[in-house]
């Protein structure tokens, strides 16, 4: 019982991570039809830059919101530079290209800070939050973890839902086209949507660095596990990569737990090919789509 | 000339070529040649899939490495003989191929990418995950490939695996040719084409997928096999990710769906390392940094390839061939419609 | 019927859809204050001139001459905000939107808050039918009400042109006749110069001032409605399928 307590946190924690690295990919999905599997990549590269920071003695929340603004900055530069000159060209150039932007992010982040681990530290203490006479399995950092995640779900659906941005933001992704005709400017609208994707994949890359090794390719298996989230909730949803996300950790935590922490990768794969051969809309995504 | 008997010709053609090529280089460059022949069987067969069956996959690093370990267990667990060895790993390599492609058979675009993609990753894990049988990031050792008594005593072993390396290459590319160019070929560019179109017409659109498959794991296993002897050690370390995006990054290059393409891509892949190794080197890296460097330009040139000429090398060179022949041809006649 | 100076003027338009040329040298006046309907038969190019004219698509040759400015070489996303209003082809009603939204969205580009919420007022005013379902999903509504959504959503521009794209497709005949109603009343009220693509060259006629008939690509008639409406009846036939 109290491993199945253990797993369980231990599984909501991980899946906010992931639902942050789904949210990435189900915001450029959305705008663009793109599957950025540059995604980790890229929060590696905030990551390290915030390492970088640290190392200099700056104070770590310094070093958080330079690698989110560096997010921000990153998927702008990203979605001007080579995804938008594809606009035109199938979608699988562009996803082609991401592949390639992954393969460069990992070998300039080899040559720039060494292919060899490293540690990054957490802004509150990882052992276990104490109960009376127990120890829980969450630590403050976990539930920093937990938090940070739904603060950033909730300021996107605040965003989308309540301002004029978000309308046009939307708008753009369901029908481009009509959105131009009614006066929105869908180019910028993308950049920002990339923009905003690569910033909730930067806030994810400093969430998982303190429970690992900083590596070049530390973030190959959460771009796995954020992908399979994305899926499990539908590509289309952002609340689909809350529940997902939820739903892949928790899986993965308990197959990590009862059976073995590395078959984890392979646990992620057999729930994508599940999910995209049983109901490859997603648990939430809608199966039916537009047109009058 | 029938097309079989066309592509058996060019092989052999090739072939000679590459044998008095051969009798004049070192050993390093044998090692070079032995390399470009094997991913050139690993990437003719991965473009057949992705260019002419329209399937993405980025898991074949993971196939590659199903096709080494095969190799490696069997080399050192049984007295098999080195061709046996092959042979096993092309067998279970292409069983693999085909529980993949029936799930990959469902799959499509970016599903079927990342996916496969879960492959690669998760593969080095599994290794990890049974290091008695499987001998972890280390991994087992493979002896190299003795060349047979009767081209003497003295016969480089790295001169030796580059002829069969280069030998098997091209007989693969002749069988992979006919098999493009005949029924089969034609049924994976309908399907890619038009799956429902393909369906009407009582194509099995599922099988001819999941042969799709088979036939690019087949390949892959056997450049694994080839690898393993010729790297001497397999290991979890040595098919990590980055592997898998280099074959497709081969493959963009060469054009997808071209078999001669998967030459022009196994040449710059491997010429790529060199490049890379050698600049690292002036630039002072260290030999651990020195790979990143490489990585650097595979996802450079994936990018840039991508951007500025999507058919790859191949397609340009065909559009090349295209302009020189129009420059050649004599004026329209005046009336004549316009193009 | 106004005297006033044309308000759109196209020059030698050409465009392709893909590798056919789907509209060669088309020329016409829009003036304001006018109803100019555009017909022909499926595949005549009439969608691809108000495409081109928007710039969805992009002209191989010719101009759009409006307000000095040629709106070929605009973005559609700034044709709009001279006061060009285009509702495409199948409507394009966002349906993962509400009513509201559909309607806000249409002027979320003009600075003046006051100014929006002032059209939007004015638009649920002109269709109380909206009104009643600002908050639902734009995908319950019928299609009598998309096609109100999208002409409100439109004037949330408070363009002086509206282009319309075969408005009266799918809709009950009466409903149709409603939509040709509500055009005349823009026309005589505020002074729009309308633009309508119609299939049903009847109703079209019975509203419009002049007329345009395209047949592969090319104007091949154009004139008073009356005139179009009384043309030779194999010629009509010929080109209009009446």
């Amino acid at each position: 019982m109290r491993a199945f307590l253990s797993y369980t946190l231990g599984g909501i924690t991980a899946g906010m991570v992931y639902s942050a690295v789904a949210l990435a990919l189900v915001l450029i999905w959305r705008a663009t039809r793109v599957v950025n599997f540059a995604q980790g990549g890229l929060a590696m590269v905030t990551t390290y830059l915030a390492v970088t920071l640290i190392d200099r003695h700056e104070p770590y929340w310094l070093a958080f919101a330079a690698a989110l603004a560096a997010g921000l900055l990153l998927g702008a530069l990203v979605e001007v530079t080579l995804v938008r000159p594809l606009a035109r060209r199938p979608h699988l150039n562009a996803v082609i290209v991401t592949l390639g932007l992954l393969v460069v992010a990992e070998g300039a982040a080899g040559l720039i800070w060494g292919g060899g681990l490293r540690a990054f530290p957490a802004p509150f203490s990882t052992n276990g939050l104490r109960m009376g006479h127990t120890t829980l399995d969450l630590s403050p950092f976990d539930a920093f973890t937990v938090a940070a995640v739904v603060a950033t779900m909730v300021a996107l659906v605040v965003l989308f839902r309540a301002t004029d941005l978000g309308l046009r933001m939307r708008a753009a992704a369901f029908e481009p086209e009509v959105a131009r005709l009614l006066g929105v400017r869908v180019g910028r609208v993308l950049t920002l949507g990339w923009a905003l994707a690569t910033l909730a994949g930067s806030l994810a890359g400093l969430l998982v660095a303190p429970g690992t090794f900083l590596s070049p390719n530390y973030m190959d298996a959460v771009l796995v596990y954020g992908f399979t989230a994305a899926v499990v909730g539908g590509l289309d949803s952002p609340v689909g990569a809350l529940v997902g996300g939820l739903v892949t950790g928790l899986a993965l935590s308990y197959l990590g737990g009862y059976v073995s922490g590395r078959l984890e990768a392979l646990g992620a794969l057999a729930i994508l090919v599940a999910v995209l051969l049983v109901r490859p809309a997603g648990l939430v995504g809608s199966t039916s789509r537009r047109r009058v | 000339m029938g097309r079989p008997a066309r592509h058996l010709l060019t092989a052999l053609v090739a072939g000679a070529a590459l044998f008095m090529l051969s009798d004049s280089v070192n050993a390093f460059t044998d090692d070079k040649l032995a390399s470009v022949g094997l991913f050139a069987i690993a990437l003719a067969g991965l473009t057949l899939l992705t260019g002419l069956a329209g399937q993405l996959s980025l898991g074949h690093g993971a196939l590659m490495a199903v096709g080494a370990y095969t190799t490696a267990l069997l080399l050192e667990h049984t007295r098999a003989p080195v061709a046996v060895a092959i042979l096993a790993a092309v067998c279970v390599t292409a069983a693999a191929g085909a529980i993949v492609g029936l799930a990959a058979a469902r799959l499509r675009g970016p599903y079927l990418a990342g996916a496969t993609l879960a492959l690669a990753v998760a593969l080095p894990d599994v290794a990890n995950q049974y290091p008695h049988l499987l001998g972890a990031d280390q991994g087992i050792v493979v002896n190299p490939l003795r060349p047979p008594g009767w081209l003497g005593p003295g016969f480089a072993p790295e001169r030796w695996l580059a002829w069969v390396s280069l030998a098997v290459a091209l007989a693969v590319m002749v069988l992979l040719a006919n098999l493009a160019t005949g029924r089969l070929g034609r049924s994976w560019k309908a399907v890619r084409d038009d799956e429902v179109a393909a369906a009407l017409a009582g194509l099995a659109v599922a099988r001819i997928q999941v042969t799709a498959f088979v036939v690019s794991a087949a390949c892959a296993g056997l450049a694994g096999a080839l690898l393993a002897l010729a790297v001497g050690q397999v290991g979890s370390g040595g098919f990590p990710l980055s592997l898998s995006l280099s074959l497709l990054v081969g493959i963009v290059l060469g054009g997808l769906g071209s078999l001669a393409g998967a030459v022009w891509g196994a040449v710059v892949l491997v010429y790529l390392n060199e490049v890379a190794t050698s600049a690292a080197t002036h630039l002072g890296l260290s030999a651990t940094t020195a790979p990143n460097l490489a990585l650097v330009f595979y996802g450079a040139v994936l990018i840039v390839v991508m951007m500025a000429f999507p058919t790859g090398v191949q397609g340009w060179m065909r559009r090349l061939a295209a302009l020189v022949a129009r420059a050649a041809r004599p004026d329209r006649p005046p009336g004549a419609p316009a193009r | 019927m106004g005297v006033e100076p044309a308000a759109v003027r196209v020059r030698g338009l050409s465009a392709c859809h893909g590798p056919v040329k789907a509209l060669e040298d088309a020329s016409l006046d829009l003036p304001g204050a006018s109803i100019t309907a555009v017909l022909g038969p499926n595949g005549a190019g009439k969608t691809t001139l108000l495409r081109t004219m928007t710039g969805l698509t992009r002209a191989t040759a010719g101009r759009v001459e409006y307000g000095g400015h040629d709106l070929c070489a605009l973005a559609p996303e700034e044709v709009v905000r001279l006061g060009v209003a285009h509702v495409p082809e199948g409507r394009g009603v966002i349906q993962e939107l509400t009513v509201q939204e559909n309607l806000r969205l249409g002027a979320l580009w003009r600075a003046d808050r006051v100014d929006r919420r002032q059209a939007l007022a004015e638009v649920l005013e002109l269709f109380p039918a909206l009104q009643r379902r600002r908050r639902s999903s734009a995908s319950t509504l019928s299609g009598g009400e998309r096609q109100m959504l999208v002409v409100g959503r439109a004037l949330m521009a408070r363009p002086r042109v509206l282009l319309l794209d075969e408005p009266s497709l799918g809709l009950a005949p009466m409903v149709a006749e409603q939509t040709m109603a509500l055009l005349v009343r823009l026309r005589d009220e505020a002074g729009l110069a309308v633009l309508l693509v119609e299939q049903d060259a009847r109703g079209a006629l019975a509203v419009a001032d002049q007329a345009v008939v395209l047949a592969v690509g090319r104007v091949v008639m154009s004139g008073p409605a009356a005139v179009i409406g009384g043309a030779d009846a194999a010629l009509l036939h010929h080109h209009l399928g009446w």
